[in-house]
């Protein structure tokens, strides 16, 4: 049976990351699995986590009072769920849904930042992978936010 | 001995329409119909090609073909409602008849694409001026190597041919991915931008040919992706679309620095029209 270090190993998250530092980080995860409908956080909750995705979806969402629940980002294997964790005052501002069985590995956020504080190495590894992906999203969001898809006639 | 006058018929005039009786008409969405047009003599047309649709009293405007290029006697038009034109064409049905010009325009490279990876990336009714070219990978499968198809869309509610996104979705060896910017608790799949889908899509980045059609930002957002994810420019082709009106260069009206939309495109190279993009005054 693999141990926390070996499925952390496997994702594209630790890419790079030498063996000192997995072990370092490893020692504040766990490896959970979630069903289809399950929440892995709230809006507004405590933002005391974030997870590396292994397998499954997650959907990203706010609710519309009258409307119900609206998704704006599906995260999938292989990415990162959950960055409020990072920023005071670690609050989560959307609910997280697994849309499909998802496995995960799950991080406490304290644990970590108490790590990187202490080692500032550390924390530049994760900033170096968390910031890409947020980039990234923030650019998708930006597209999103123009709704652009209805501007043409082909 | 006088020489006899051969008898001559005037070639056809490029501007005046043929007439064309609608044969069915299919609601896709709140903005965006399809309907079949029976021209008087079957039309060969290659896949992203165009034709000018004329709404007898209101006017005409350019609409890709979304149909099969091996059906020449049935031409299949996508179209959003967004101004007089196409609100009229979207108030017919079947039996009524539309003035039709064309085919006119460079499709997209189905031929020179032949043994490459293919991937075609469609956002809103981008997806339709592809359907041709989808259609013509789907019948000519063996010639191709994987073959990727990305869709974006606003809403679920908005996603056009829904039923053959299902049909695709299950033919083996042709990968789809389907991305709506939102959507309720009810819908299980992608939601986000289309072009982070590209890192799920199975190819070979140095031997794939990239199709892209969709409003001008979002070419070229997926453009720069692709070529971060490593495909040539030289690879990667754009359909444009400017304000055509002659759609023969003649008038100017689409004119793009050098180029003519309706004739030099609207499927163009993207490494020709890169830097034409970043000029707002074109």
């Amino acid at each position: 049976m693999k141990d926390i270090a070996d499925l952390l190993r496997h994702h594209p998250f630790a890419e790079g990351l030498d063996e000192e530092t997995l072990a370092l980080i490893a020692g504040c995860a766990k490896n959970v699995v979630l069903q289809p409908g399950d929440y892995l956080h709230r809006e507004g909750a405590a933002a005391d986590s974030f997870y590396l995705l292994r397998h499954g979806a997650v959907a990203l969402e706010t609710f519309v009072p009258g409307r119900g629940a609206f998704s704006f980002l599906t995260v999938k294997s292989g990415e990162i769920l959950g960055a409020d964790w990072l920023i005071p005052p670690y609050r989560s501002s959307f609910d997280a849904r697994a849309v499909e069985l998802t496995r995960a590995i799950s991080f406490d956020g304290k644990c970590l930042r108490g790590k990187c504080e202490a080692d500032p190495r550390v924390g530049y590894e994760m900033m170096k992978r968390f910031i890409p992906p947020l980039v990234k999203r923030l650019q998708s969001a930006r597209m999103q936010a123009l709704g652009m898809y209805d501007a043409t006639n082909a | 001995m006088p020489q006899t006058l051969k008898a001559c018929t005037p070639p056809p005039n490029p501007m005046a329409p043929s007439m064309t009786r609608l044969t069915r008409f299919i609601r896709e969405s709140a903005d965006v119909f399809t309907f079949d047009l029976a021209p008087e003599r079957a039309t060969p047309f290659a896949p992203g090609q165009f034709n000018m649709l004329y709404a007898f009293g209101v006017g005409e405007i350019p609409i890709s073909i979304s149909g099969a290029a091996d059906a020449p006697d049935r031409l299949t038009h996508t179209i959003r409602a967004v101004g007089p034109v196409s609100a009229a064409l979207g108030r017919l049905k079947a039996g009524d008849q539309v003035g039709l010009r064309g085919p006119f325009g460079v499709g997209w490279p189905v031929e020179e694409a032949k043994g490459f990876d293919v991937l075609l990336i469609g956002g809103g009714i981008g997806l339709a001026p592809l359907r041709p070219a989808i259609y013509w990978l789907l019948r000519h499968r063996a010639a191709y190597g994987r073959v990727g198809v990305l869709y974006g869309a606003r809403t679920p509610d908005d996603l056009i041919f829904v039923s053959e996104l299902e049909e695709w979705r299950r033919t083996p060896d042709f990968q789809l991915r389907v991305a709506v910017e939102r959507a309720g608790p009810d819908w299980t799949g992608d939601v986000g931008y289309v072009t982070p889908l590209l890192s799920k899509l199975r190819y070979d980045p140095g031997d794939a040919i990239a199709m892209i059609c969709g409003p001008e930002v979002m070419i070229r957002a997926t453009a720069l992706a692709l070529e971060d994810a490593g495909i040539a420019d030289s690879r990667i082709f754009v359909s444009m679309e400017r304000n055509m009106k002659c759609a023969i260069g003649h008038c100017g009206h689409c004119q793009f620095g050098p180029l003519f939309i309706c004739k030099d495109g609207p499927v163009h190279r993207y490494d020709r029209v890169r830097d034409l993009l970043a000029y707002r005054e074109l």
